[in-house]
């Protein structure tokens, strides 16, 4: 019997857990930023503080997008041991989006307490750099009729890899549920300039710092582990999809162990009507 | 032919203004129509239909529908009220005449997450169609012609809250046609509606001026089971107020919005009916609701969809000689109707094998 038939094999790949259509995202976020801003809260001004890293210079470019450059200001708050390059790039953004541009030296106020700690390490001298940024950028809010826009990425709120009260404090955040490569390929669309979206990713606090170095793994493979555990799949689903067992339980281990990092105080409840427990209205309530 | 109103403006699609040229009149006007309908009591007080919807045609004609979509403010019952106002009188200034059904979207006058806040946001049916029917007076003038108007909002049930929406017909004798109560209340991931109201017991159909019609709230339409309840009582058109808050951005639109309209298309096209959907719009505390209201006509067939990230009335015309030649091409609800005793028998075989507190539901 002579088989007719010629079967055609179609091969298919894998669907990337991370891929963004990077032109949506960027419509999604100008609409949740004038939503939440203009329409929910009647502000009309943003700031946002320019560290010379990617994401806050994604943030920068979607703000002027949002509400015009001339309704944004970028705030640069170097500390005497930045480096050059982050104050450089974070004035290359400021050109580039147009915004107003306002650098505040935070080596006074920073140096004012840690001059009576002179022992204190360099993770504490960090986080009191990135909360002295939030005073300021709380303040000029307030001096401007503005508020503060948020730049912390999924990557690094799942990781714990930010300071409590600190980066994570402004009210609107517009990346943080975009992780770090999202970040990346978002930044490329709106036209950041390359030298920043290329560079290592760093938190600036100390001299010679690299996040990926700091999380003893890459964003690229993190994301990927990250994007997995928060979709339900187990450790070993992930292991058998090839990450090594070291990169999933560090990822893993970081997740579990900054639940905290990614709520309000832990209140003691006493009433029946604890706020947030039984007292229940959504923030734009 | 398909119109979409925005923020005042109106877009035509001149395609199917050409179109409508080329094939001639409408077999029958949509005010010849009106004039032959008759003003039916509202649901409860009817008989149930026979099967198929037979036993009640809808007058040969057609209606025009408005699908309104708008970002509500956040707890704020008489700015949203104002809101249905204002869509009201955008489509009395609009050019062609005042539609037959208008459609607004689930929970718009409250927005949809309240959480505790849903008892103080909540409204009585009737105390709705009162303020519903001094809204049109103001936008459309006190002697405005009749028409009708489908809601989505919170309902205070006699002591319970429900997430409910309204069938109404406006106008002199004001009436409620029907109150459907979201039977499948979504408590996972970002939802949390079971914590907050109760669910629905019934699926109704209902006979309006302009056919038989039946509402499912959001995810009630995701279930076969409730669509097809739906079509099984005789519903001609299945109206469908929503809040989808749209996730997954990997491609051209929000995953969710390619969700619905695929539920949409398959809803009409298993049971050959007409689905009007109406979504909300707007960010709630990050989370951003995704319009893409849409009419879906009985062969399956995208007939027009609204923006997903844009305030609009989404203006549609449909003609009930669709349904028999949909019916008649395709009679996939003749034949569950053939099978249906056999599918029942399965159906209470498999409710039987599970716990009756399951079954029961919450």
């Amino acid at each position: 019997m002579t088989v007719r038939t010629a079967f055609r094999v179609v091969r298919t790949q894998p669907t990337d857990d991370l891929r963004v259509d990077p032109a949506l995202v960027e419509r999604w976020l100008v609409r949740f930023l004038r939503d939440e801003l203009v329409v929910a809260r009647g502000i009309r001004k943003a700031v946002v503080g320019v560290s010379g890293g990617v994401d806050s210079a994604v943030v920068a470019f979607l703000c002027a997008r949002a509400f015009g450059p001339e309704n944004v200001l970028g705030v640069r708050m170097p500390y005497r041991t930045s480096s050059a390059q982050s104050t450089g790039h974070g004035k290359l953004v400021v050109e580039r989006t147009g915004i107003h541009d306002r650098c505040i030296d935070i080596t006074a106020a920073v140096d004012g307490y840690l001059i009576q700690e002179p022992d204190a390490e360099e993770q504490r001298r960090g986080n009191v750099m990135a909360r002295e940024r939030m005073i300021v950028l709380f303040d000029q809010s307030a001096k401007i009729g503005g508020l503060p826009i948020g730049t912390g990425n999924k990557s690094e709120r799942m990781l714990g890899y930010f300071t409590w009260h600190g980066d994570d404090s402004p009210p609107i955040n517009p990346i943080g549920d975009l992780f770090k490569t999202q970040v990346w390929a978002l930044a490329r669309h709106l036209g950041v300039p390359r030298a920043i979206v290329e560079k290592p990713a760093t938190a600036d606090l100390i001299r010679g710092q690299t996040d990926e170095d700091d999380l003893g793994i890459t964003y690229e493979r993190a994301d990927r582990i990250l994007s997995r555990l928060l979709a339900g799949r187990t450790p070993a689903d992930i292991v058998a999809r090839g990450f090594s067992q070291r990169e999933v339980e560090l990822v893993k281990r970081r997740v579990d162990a900054t639940h905290w990092k990614r709520h309000l105080a832990t209140t003691a409840m006493t009433s029946d009507t604890a706020i947030n427990e039984f007292y229940l209205r959504p923030v734009d309530y | 032919m398909t119109e979409v109103c925005h923020a005042g403006r109106t877009h035509v699609n001149r395609n199917a203004r050409t179109r409508d040229r080329k094939r001639g009149p409408k077999p029958r006007s949509i005010q010849a129509m009106k004039r032959t309908s008759k003003v039916v009591k509202p649901i409860g007080l009817l008989p149930r239909p026979s099967a198929n919807g037979a036993r009640k045609r809808v007058p040969r004609g057609g209606a025009a529908l408005a699908l309104v979509q708008f970002a509500p403010s956040k707890g704020d019952v008489d700015a949203n009220l104002a809101s249905i106002g204002a869509a009201l009188a955008t489509l009395k200034r609009d050019r062609g005449a005042f539609p037959d059904v208008v459609v607004f979207p689930e929970a718009c006058l409250s927005g949809y997450f309240v959480e505790g806040g849903v008892r103080e946001v909540a409204i009585a049916a009737p105390e709705l169609l009162r303020r519903l029917r001094a809204t049109a007076a103001k936008a459309l003038g006190a002697s405005h012609r009749p028409f009708d108007i489908v809601v989505g909002f919170y309902e205070d049930g006699g002591g319970k809250l429900y997430n409910s929406a309204l069938y109404a017909t406006l106008g002199k004798s004001a009436v409620i046609r029907h109150v459907h109560r979201k039977l499948f209340l979504p408590t996972y991931g970002v939802f949390d509606e079971e914590r907050f109201v109760s669910r629905g017991r019934s699926i109704e159909a209902f006979d309006t001026p302009h056919g038989r019609a039946a509402i499912l709230i959001c995810e009630d339409a995701c279930h076969s089971l409730a669509t097809t309840i739906v079509a099984l009582r005789g519903a001609q058109i299945l109206y469908i107020p929503s809040a989808s808050p749209g996730r997954g951005l990997a491609d051209a639109e929000p995953a969710n919005v390619r969700m619905w309209r695929d539920i949409a298309r398959v809803v009409a096209a298993e049971h050959g009916i007409f689905v009007a959907y109406a979504g909300l719009l707007g960010f709630e505390g990050g989370k951003g609701f995704t319009g893409s209201s849409r009419l879906v006509g009985p062969f399956g067939d995208l007939r027009a969809e609204a923006p997903f990230d844009a305030p609009a009335i989404l203006r549609v015309d449909i003609y009930d000689d669709d349904l028999a030649a949909a019916r008649a091409a395709l009679p996939l609800l003749g034949d569950l109707e053939s099978n249906l005793a056999e599918l029942v028998a399965m159906i209470d075989e498999e409710a039987a094998q599970r716990p009756r507190a399951k079954r029961a539901g919450r």
